[in-house]
């Protein structure tokens, strides 16, 4: 499993959001290679598609379906928790329900093998 | 940056409700406001949104103005323009005062860097209290200091906030 974390160091979340990320794959048990990219201009933003910090990318998907239909842009980036509540961070929920679904994905072509 | 004690400097500009607003004004009819620098694209504002409703609810018969500015260049940021800070406030029901920047004079003499990032002003116009509204954006139920309603019960009890400044929390002001 690939995993990209990208962030945006002016938005603060971005340690939290990491550590949400690290118990996520700890407490699933899986194994993946994650890939830290920090976005630090407009260009760079643009270049990867960044809608805002932090943004998390499992097998090249965005752990947040609503992503499809945001701008690229260095900003800091809206979730929505469970409760509805907004937030500059993903819930666990999101970053476990995508780890969980791309492992899904990829154990028929583990057998496969 | 505005240091406790010193007095705010006075500002006068638009609010989404199409009127002029000036910090003397308020000063006059209130016996604290907090100015609050604030926008509409912040997830960080976002996820305070509703407390900001609360605390002006809860201490408009005190006395006290919440007053929310967007500093933020809204030419990267169009979000933050004055049509969509309109929308955002009538979606909301906002309660309180959200004015207008444009030129980000008043962030600047504020020292405003972050949004939320809040000034707690007494009737006299002096600073009290500076920085974060509570101590946890995330989630309103994990609030164990609420910064700004302890502050805002010590200005209009005369007394000096305990906790006076704090780290501001949330998105950087977006300077042209």
């Amino acid at each position: 499993m690939q995993i990209d974390f990208l962030y945006w160091a002016e938005c603060p979340s971005h340690p939290q959001a990491w550590q949400r990320l690290l118990d996520a794959l700890d407490a699933l048990a899986i194994q993946a290679e994650v890939r830290r990219v920090e976005i630090t201009t407009d260009e760079e933003a643009l270049r990867w598609g960044f809608p805002g910090s932090p943004t998390i990318r499992v097998n090249g998907q965005d752990i947040d379906p609503a992503a499809k239909r945001l701008p690229a842009r260095l900003t800091c980036r809206l979730y929505y928790r469970d409760d509805g509540r907004p937030s500059p961070l993903p819930p666990e929920s999101m970053i476990r329900r995508a780890l969980t679904a791309a492992q899904a994905r990829e154990q028929p072509l583990e057998k496969g093998n | 940056m505005l240091e406790i004690g010193q007095k705010a400097p006075d500002f006068t500009l638009p609010g989404v409700d199409d009127a002029t607003h000036s910090l003397a004004a308020l000063l006059a009819d209130h016996k604290a406001v907090a100015v609050i620098f604030s926008c509409n694209h912040c997830p960080y504002v976002r996820a305070w949104e509703d407390r900001m409703i609360a605390i002006q609810s809860d201490y408009t018969a005190r006395g006290v103005a919440l007053v929310a500015i967007n500093s933020n260049d809204a030419t990267r940021y169009p979000d933050d323009d004055f049509a969509s800070m309109k929308k955002r406030a009538a979606e909301q029901g906002f309660n309180f005062l959200y004015l207008r920047d444009e030129t980000q004079e008043v962030a600047r003499a504020y020292g405003a860097t972050h949004t939320p990032h809040v000034f707690l002003l007494d009737s006299e116009g002096v600073l009290r209290y500076r920085g974060a509204i509570d101590d946890s954006y995330e989630d309103p139920a994990s609030v164990e200091f609420p910064y700004l309603r302890d502050a805002l019960e010590a200005v209009l009890a005369g007394q000096t906030p305990k906790i006076a400044v704090t780290d501001a929390v949330g998105c950087t002001v977006k300077w042209k």
